[in-house]
């Protein structure tokens, strides 16, 4: 059974490059272009990692994680986020919310691709 | 007149007396009873028959020695603003009811203080008050026909039952509350009446006699300058004389401040402070009108009728000669007028004194602790009513024994010495925190010894034996001992001479034995108190320093007994709410126990209120020292907190200036931050675009399909051209915030302007399937940058581009003159800009929430350029509100 994984972001030229590289590691890859988006598939879906931007109109990337912390059902969805922003104060809030890593923009796609396989391993 | 007839208008006349007195108590708010002529001519009781006849009297044997008793007052009014309103703020403060309640509380709650206070009171009243009633009588009888009729029992006597009337009408109007220091506005009312009446109707009779019975003044002045011995009549007769003036006007002086009638209407009757301001000049006003015509009167009299009458009835004698009854009762009314006033002010005034200072202090507080409230008002209340009775009585009986053998003047001149005693410890007390009351007592006793060996012995010896021998030779025959020439000082006039042989004296005592003796601590906490009396009155019941042991339920139950329950509860709820206390206290603390005592001294006086609170707590001995340091202390808190309040103000208001600044600068570093943190977002996501691409490029493994290789070629040319684009401007618009950019201003024609525009965006528009209309085809020459107005319509445009619907939309360009400007505007019918949004379209990097469908692309920066380039042209820019459809965004470009 194939892996499941979420992408949330509004830029879409780095989503497509992501949803490339992860179809080549035979992801299943489901695209969302804000926060809001994201938590209509995760209605139905329960991806095994989510990246995650935190920079996006409507519903950002921090309120995406604090509504999927308190989802049940996604207890064993691992979240990522992916951001411009790389202040330390930034990362700490991310990882106070809950997220399991926080990698920062620009990035190298085979890095985020083995990080995320680390992850859910 | 018959004799009746008098009776009946008497008895008229106390009845509407009673009316007025009735309804000012019935209307205790209303103007009528509160004002400063109110004020001002219950002042006026000063003048009672003394100097409605008296005056007149001295003016005909003596010219014009009457003078001095009003020139005391007159020279003393200015200085009320002064030392009345001193008085009467410690008074107010403190619920004085009385001139003796004044001193005893100076000097610590002194009871026997008070008590000596009364006596003298008393013993200086009692024979004015008798001057009043002999002038009823003696005036009854000339106006009645029968004057052969000599009463000879007091039953047939009308100036006895004239005497009742009084008591009943003092007791009637002066008891009505329990608390003494309450206003009495019925008796001032009609006490402020019978001051017009006894002005207007003296004011008559001058008229009548110097004008009609004569022919003016000079015509008088004429006629007498003709008798004998008329110089010594008019004018000072060198330096002795100079002396009784003076000597005369210090007494006055006193007397308007002393005399407890006087007491009673200028500080306990006082509603206002600032009716002083009118009584200042009002007052002596009045008492100049009233002497204008006594030395015409007299005059006018001893011409008519030589030595043959009692001069000080010419007011009756003069009119009565022509036959001409009416004015006679006029004056007759007047002169009872002037007896009513004072004698009903000074027993009411005496009542409180005997009540609160002499008899409750002295007998009955054990029995008062004991009884019901309401037993104990019917007590005080009864007790001050017997009083009322008790002194016009034995004023009554001083009359028939003694005073009518005497001048209505020498008898007013005996109280004024006596009274006078007081002076010392009421006004150096005022001002000199040191004076004690062992020194006030000692002052007063013997001053006052030394006023009757010199004043009131050889009067009372000479009346009664019909001898001067004691006069002549002195105290077995020693002439250093003359009642009249103590030590040799034979010049002055008796009452002058008794006035500063006694006043001498006490000042004497008062001040060595104030300086000698050590002083209790309470003593001088009230010293302190009313010396410093402005600033202890923001001390308020913290004043008092006290130390010890008390319960509150303890206190309570003294208090209900003279308030009753309902008032001693509302009264300690007010306290505790006025200090924030919680309403369940226990423990009583100084300013409880100094608010106690204030609340009982209306009722009993302020000693007895002392013995009675004493009663119930345990105070500790505090030593003097101890005393003034706390009270050096507390005076020193309020002026530091009152400094420090100032202090803590323009701290506070420095904070919050600098609170300001900071919030500004902080403000001003968060947008810069935020500027910094969207740049280098936006700045990134292009980049992080190009580098994944390529990275995915790079890593081929060749089994990347063609089409998937291109479109990412396409997307690192995509973001290469916005990383372009941003970075151009993000220069323009640092440029342009930092004023650095340079318009290179020309002439140009607009609408070839708004066509170049157009033209540059025509491809997407086509592509899209937008219309774009050029709605206003008229040249209009104007000067600007034209590749920065390029900028601002291309930006405008392509705005509206990014929000239209794709084949529907609509774009229209126009413009059109306003006064002294373009306004070119730029509307589309795309989605519109929200309401809340239409403040901040122009700030950089502002991106619409609702901009939710597709990203629009655009550095961020867009408006925010875009305004600023217009701004530089001096024109502005705004979103049009409530247009239907789509939004329109309009700018001016002003022109000369």
């Amino acid at each position: 059974m194939s892996r499941k994984i979420l992408i949330v972001d509004d830029e879409p030229n780095i989503v497509m490059s992501l949803e490339y590289a992860f179809k080549k590691q035979d992801f299943e890859v489901f695209i969302a272009r804000d926060g809001s988006e994201a938590l209509q598939i995760l209605e139905h879906e329960v991806p095994d990692a989510v990246l995650l931007d935190i920079m996006m109109p409507n519903v950002d990337g921090y309120q995406t994680l604090t509504q999927i912390k308190n989802t049940d059902g996604l207890e064993h969805t691992k979240v990522v986020f992916l951001t411009a922003k790389n202040k330390a104060s930034d990362i700490e809030k991310g990882l106070k919310l809950g997220a399991d890593k926080y990698l920062t923009k620009p990035f190298s796609v085979k890095k985020i691709v083995s990080e995320i396989l680390e992850l859910l391993t | 007149m018959n004799n009746y007839t008098l009776v009946i208008i008497i008895i008229f006349y106390l009845a509407v007396l009673f009316y007025i007195a009735f309804l000012a108590e019935k209307k205790r708010q209303s103007k009528w009873v509160n004002n400063p002529y109110v004020y001002t001519l219950s002042l006026a009781v000063y003048c009672s028959a003394w100097t409605y006849y008296g005056s007149i009297g001295i003016a005909a044997n003596s010219g014009i020695d009457f003078l001095p008793i009003y020139l005391g007052p007159i020279i003393a009014a200015p200085l009320w603003i002064l030392l009345l309103r001193k008085i009467i703020r410690i008074s107010k403060q403190h619920k004085i009811s009385s001139i003796a309640d004044f001193i005893s509380l100076r000097y610590g709650n002194h009871r026997f203080l008070g008590a000596l206070v009364t006596l003298i009171c008393l013993f200086g009243t009692l024979p004015y008050i008798s001057l009043q009633l002999k002038a009823v009588s003696e005036t009854f009888e000339i106006m009645a026909d029968e004057t052969s009729y000599i009463s000879t029992t007091i039953l047939d006597d009308s100036t006895f039952y004239v005497a009742l009337l009084l008591a009943i009408f003092a007791t009637f109007f002066g008891t009505q509350n329990t608390d003494a220091s309450e206003k009495h506005k019925g008796i001032i009312a009609s006490v402020a009446f019978e001051s017009i009446l006894k002005l207007v109707f003296f004011l008559v009779i001058g008229v009548y006699i110097t004008f009609y019975l004569f022919d003016g003044t000079t015509d008088i002045y004429e006629q007498i300058s003709s008798a004998e011995n008329f110089e010594a009549l008019t004018s000072l007769e060198g330096v002795e004389d100079g002396f009784n003036w003076f000597f005369m006007i210090a007494l006055s002086f006193m007397a308007i401040f002393l005399l407890p009638r006087q007491f009673q209407v200028s500080v306990l009757e006082n509603n206002r402070e600032k009716h002083l301001k009118k009584a200042i000049w009002l007052f002596p006003l009045y008492l100049l009108l009233f002497n204008v015509f006594v030395i015409f009167i007299a005059w006018a009299g001893k011409l008519t009728f030589g030595t043959s009458a009692n001069p000080e009835y010419y007011t009756l004698l003069l009119p009565l000669s022509q036959g001409n009854s009416f004015l006679a009762t006029l004056v007759f009314l007047g002169g009872f007028s002037a007896v009513i006033s004072m004698v009903i002010v000074s027993t009411l005034a005496l009542s409180t004194m005997v009540s609160n200072n002499l008899i409750i202090p002295y007998g009955f507080l054990d029995k008062f602790i004991k009884n019901q409230p309401e037993r104990n008002f019917k007590y005080i209340k009864n007790i001050r009513r017997i009083s009322i009775f008790t002194i016009i009585i034995v004023a009554y009986f001083f009359y028939v024994s003694f005073s009518k053998e005497l001048s209505l003047y020498a008898i007013g001149l005996i109280s004024f010495v006596i009274i006078s005693q007081l002076a010392p410890s009421f006004f150096i007390g005022l001002f000199w925190n040191r004076g004690s009351s062992k020194a006030a007592i000692i002052g007063m006793i013997s001053g006052f010894a030394v006023a009757f060996y010199t004043l009131v012995l050889p009067f009372t010896l000479q009346a009664y034996t019909g001898t001067d021998d004691f006069v002549q030779y002195g105290l077995n025959g020693i002439t250093a001992l003359k009642p009249y020439a103590l030590f040799g000082i034979d010049f002055l006039s008796p009452p002058a001479h008794a006035f500063f042989w006694s006043i001498t004296v006490n000042v004497l005592c008062y001040l060595v034995f104030s300086l000698t003796s050590k002083g209790h601590y309470r003593e001088r906490n009230y010293a302190e108190m009313f010396v410093d009396s402005r600033n202890f009155t923001t001390l308020q019941d913290s004043a008092l320093v006290w130390k010890g042991e008390a319960y509150v339920a303890d206190i309570k139950n003294v208090l209900v007994k003279f308030l009753g329950e309902k008032r001693a509860n509302r009264a300690l709820h007010i306290f505790f709410t006025k200090y924030k206390l919680s309403p369940d206290t226990q423990m009583a603390d100084a300013r409880l126990i100094n608010f106690s005592e204030k609340l009982l001294t209306g009722s009993i006086g302020s000693a007895s209120a002392k013995i009675l609170i004493a009663s119930v707590v345990k105070e500790e001995q505090i030593s003097l020292v101890e005393v003034l340091k706390i009270l050096e202390e507390s005076k020193e808190n309020i002026v530091n907190n009152k400094v420090l309040l100032e202090k803590s103000n323009e701290l506070s208001q420095l904070s919050s200036k600098l609170k300001d600044a900071n919030e500004e600068l902080i403000s001003k570093d968060r947008q810069k931050d935020e500027f910094l943190d969207t740049v280098a977002h936006e700045l990134k996501t292009p980049i992080t675009g190009i580098r994944a691409a390529t990275e995915l490029l790079m890593d081929d493994d060749d089994d990347m399909p063609k089409e998937m290789k291109t479109q990412f070629l396409k997307n690192i040319l995509q973001d290469s051209d916005r990383l372009g684009r941003l970075i151009n401007n993000i220069l323009d618009f640092e440029k342009l915030e930092t004023g650095r950019l340079n318009l290179d201003i020309q002439r140009h024609d607009l609408q070839k302007t708004i066509k170049k525009a157009l033209s540059s965006i025509t491809q997407i528009a086509v592509n899209k399937g937008i219309k774009l209309k050029n709605k206003n085809p008229h040249a209009f020459k104007l000067n600007y940058d034209e590749d920065r107005i390029l900028q601002v319509l291309t930006n405008l445009l392509s705005n509206a581009i990014k929000f239209c619907e794709i084949q529907k939309g609509k774009i229209i360009v126009d413009y059109k003159l306003g006064n002294g400007y373009v306004e070119v505007s730029v509307s589309d019918n795309g989605k519109g800009i929200p309401d809340e949004d239409h403040d901040y379209i122009f700030d950089k990097f502002y991106q619409s929430k609702h901009q939710n469908t597709i990203k629009p692309q655009g550095s961020g920066l867009g408006l925010a350029i875009t305004k600023q380039i217009i701004e530089k042209h001096k024109g502005k820019i705004w979103a049009k509100k409530d247009v239907k459809k789509g939004a329109t965004l309009v700018f001016t470009l002003p022109f000369k």
